[in-house]
């Protein structure tokens, strides 16, 4: 028993002190919420609906930093540029002239199939592109190296964009079949909002299916294990990792697509903004984790969805929905604290760290 | 090797007394310095506005404004004019960074910014305290010219006070639209939140109902929580919201597809007066209502800057402020070239003549109106009008 108190420092109190008050915060805010009851309940479910979706194109996102982190154990930056660049060229050059000539309404299985090619196709080239010019020359480099040129990649992409297609922002067309709601389970859905959630989850069990059972899943697999081992054993490193740059990147244009069915705007600084949440979906999920991101994406979303009504609101906060990313970073600031290693993630060994 | 040293310090000398005779040096009177420009040298202006991120149209737009002001003075006393274009990133932080990199350069000796009100605030600050002077052709925050919050002497605007842009919106939502109750939307930025709160206020002094009063968050692009809560506190029969292109596209769409807020009159400010911002409202946006600066300008002058505007840039005006970039620009140098002082090739510049001159600017025949300054900087002629959003395009509705 003495010992014990002896091992406690300043810090883990503090640490213990911080964990109450926002555990303590969230409960007071959650309960004074319920009691007022300031929602009906059609508008939690809208909003709960909302966050799913949200937390769903997170999740693909996510998959991008996970994979390459990885494999790399580096956190690639410019991947929210990645899922920038394929949507917008797709728009510019796809959605919107077809949107004008009616081609999208009278073929729209067609056209979005052919966006979501092309939208690909943009971010896988831009990703092996970066990998190539930018990341592969530092692959022995001190790890600050590439995420540094990581942040660059992303000023460049941003830019060269910007320069491209012009600095304003461009409207992606409404399709009329995902104009409205369906009814599931007895509960109203935005049509764009059940499809995102649906092919969110095909991909993701796709992905899976990918690297936990395939050949090139598996030589993955290998090379985030070791790579001088997986060399050894006669896997491509180089080849591996190009692959999980370009699957990464294709998660990234697939979001763009739903990106842009959702919200129907489209800009060259919007993969910032997602791109860190994302990144943050990766950490709270536990980073290099495949399911991980996938749950981190969810819990990020619903909880800035849902957060700022339920745990703000009660605490008398006025404007709470501005509040939505102190939600976001406040949580992954308690799972960092109470769990370093992410929801799902492994506890990494110092000598991969 | 003591050769080569000889012959170094020599010349170092030499070019020490040459220095020397270069010419008197200036004895500078003002309170706050001057700017001095030898023969040959160009005055230098410097500009701090959003030209880059989601809204450089708004900067850029203004920018050219700026750029078509210098081009029309063409010289000074036989100096050529230079423009340093900063960005104010349209954030605090953006509106710090370019004022601390302006004040760090002596030679220049006006500015013309910022864009963005939220950028203003502590870009005024900076720029006062260093004797400098700026004009911003964008910034309609009332804060930034109340003494009590915002205002730094070394400040001015030739943009509208929302003060005033706020209260027509009010009156034109409860005495032409005829709705009783509303909510107003705001980013946190100063501009918005600004705009937002003298609508509300104004609404519910003429006899409205504030039914919700609430923030997104900047950057963000679900709105949904935020409109099921103003849905659930009304729903309001009209929702103002004076955001940014970005946001306020979001905002425009998803208001269709909350329950509750179906059959909602949207409006929003000059912040999104822009063919990027029709593009960003889409369909969802037709109908719904701008207040902003009243663009219906006219005269010489104005037939001459868009002549200019459209051959340099190809295009029409981007967005609203060009004019008011334009008039500020032309107060600077008007006020440079009042109060400066001649000495032989060279020109000397007082700063605190310069503020003085700027503040005293009364009945300044503009392409926005006749300008008049405030004790506190507010230089606009202010007319507000609505538009609504029909086919496509901005068509003015009152008054």
């Amino acid at each position: 028993m003495q010992r014990r108190l002896k091992d406690i420092n300043f810090l883990d109190v503090v640490l213990w002190i911080l964990r109450a008050v926002i555990i303590g915060a969230v409960i007071w805010g959650s309960i004074a919420t319920i009691i007022e009851n300031p929602y009906p309940i059609n508008t939690w479910v809208e909003t709960i609906i909302a966050g799913v979706a949200q937390g769903s194109l997170y999740a693909l996102i996510a998959i991008g930093y996970t994979l390459v982190y990885g494999v790399l154990f580096m956190i690639n930056f410019a991947h929210g540029e990645f899922f920038m660049a394929g949507i917008l060229t797709a728009t510019i050059f796809l959605a919107q002239p077809w949107g004008k000539s009616g081609f999208l309404n009278q073929h729209p299985l067609i056209g979005l199939a052919i966006i979501t090619i092309l939208s690909i196709t943009i971010s896988v080239g831009i990703a092996l592109l970066t990998e190539r010019v930018a990341y592969r020359p530092l692959r022995k480099a001190p790890r600050l190296v590439p995420l540094i040129t990581a942040i660059g990649a992303s000023f460049f992409w941003q830019y060269f964009f910007r320069g491209l297609f012009g600095s304003d922002v461009k409207g992606f067309p409404q399709l009329e079949i995902l104009t409205g709601k369906i009814s599931v389970f007895g509960i109203l859905v935005l049509k764009t909002h059940a499809v995102v959630i649906v092919s969110a989850v095909l991909m993701l069990i796709g992905l899976y299916i990918f690297v936990m059972k395939t050949k090139v899943g598996k030589s993955i697999r290998a090379v985030a294990e070791d790579k001088d081992v997986a060399a050894l054993m006669g896997i491509d490193v180089d080849r591996a990792i190009t692959i999980t740059f370009a699957t990464g990147a294709a998660m990234a244009g697939i979001a763009g697509v739903l990106y842009a069915l959702v919200f129907r705007q489209v800009h060259f600084f919007m993969g910032f903004i997602p791109g860190i949440k994302a990144f943050t979906a990766a950490v709270l999920g536990g980073i290099g984790s495949i399911p991980g991101a996938a749950l981190g994406g969810l819990l990020l979303g619903m909880f800035e969805s849902v957060g700022p009504g339920l745990f703000l609101e009660g605490l008398g906060i006025p404007a709470p929905h501005q509040l939505k990313d102190v939600i976001a970073f406040t949580l992954l600031v308690l799972i960092l604290i109470l769990r370093p290693q992410g929801i799902l993630g492994e506890r990494i060994s110092k000598e991969k760290a | 090797m003591s050769k080569k040293l000889y012959i170094f310090s020599i010349l170092i000398a030499l070019s020490l007394i040459l220095a020397a005779c270069g010419g008197a040096e200036y004895d500078c009177e003002d309170a706050l310095g001057c700017v001095s420009y030898a023969e040959g040298e160009p005055v230098r202006l410097a500009s701090a506005l959003v030209i880059s991120g989601a809204n450089a149209d708004l900067g850029l737009d203004s920018q050219y404004g700026v750029e078509i002001a210098i081009a029309f003075q063409e010289t000074l006393f036989g100096h050529e004019i230079e423009l340093q274009a900063e960005d104010d990133g349209c954030s605090a932080e953006g509106g710090q960074a370019a004022g601390q990199k302006i004040v760090s350069d002596p030679t220049i000796v006006g500015i013309v910014g910022t864009s963005c009100s939220g950028a203003g605030v502590p870009m005024s600050k900076v720029v006062s305290d260093a004797g400098y002077a700026m004009v911003s052709p964008s910034n309609t925050a009332p804060s930034l010219t109340d003494p009590a919050v915002a205002w730094n002497p070394g400040y001015l605007r030739t943009a509208h006070n929302d003060e005033v842009q706020g209260k027509a919106m009010a009156e034109f939502a409860l005495e032409v639209l005829g709705v009783t109750t509303a909510a107003a939307i705001h980013d946190g930025d100063p501009y918005t939140e600004g705009l937002a709160r003298v609508f509300a206020d104004s609404f519910e002094e003429m006899g409205g109902t504030i039914v919700e009063f609430t923030a997104v968050n900047k950057g963000d692009t679900d709105m949904r929580p935020a409109l099921a809560a103003v849905a659930a506190a009304g729903p309001p029969e009209f929702i103002y919201y004076p955001v940014f292109t970005a946001e306020g596209g979001f905002l425009t769409k998803q208001a269709k597809e909350v329950s509750g807020l179906e059959d909602t009159i949207l409006a929003a400010a000059d912040g999104m007066i822009s063919e990027s911002a029709i593009e960003a409202v889409g369909e969802a946006g037709e109908g719904m209502y701008f207040s902003g600066p009243d663009l219906g300008f006219s005269g010489d002058l104005y037939d001459k800057f868009i002549a200019k505007y459209v051959e340099d840039y190809g295009s029409e005006p981007i967005s609203v402020f060009h004019a008011h970039a334009f008039d500020a620009t032309r107060m600077l140098l008007g006020c440079i070239e009042q109060v400066a002082v001649e000495d032989g090739d060279s020109i000397h510049i007082g700063r605190q003549a310069l503020r003085t001159c700027l503040y005293a600017t009364a009945d300044f025949e503009g392409i926005t109106g006749t300008l008049t300054c405030t004790e506190h900087g507010d230089c606009a002629d202010p007319q507000i009008s609505v538009s609504q959003l029909t086919d496509g395009e901005y068509v003015p509705v009152w008054p």
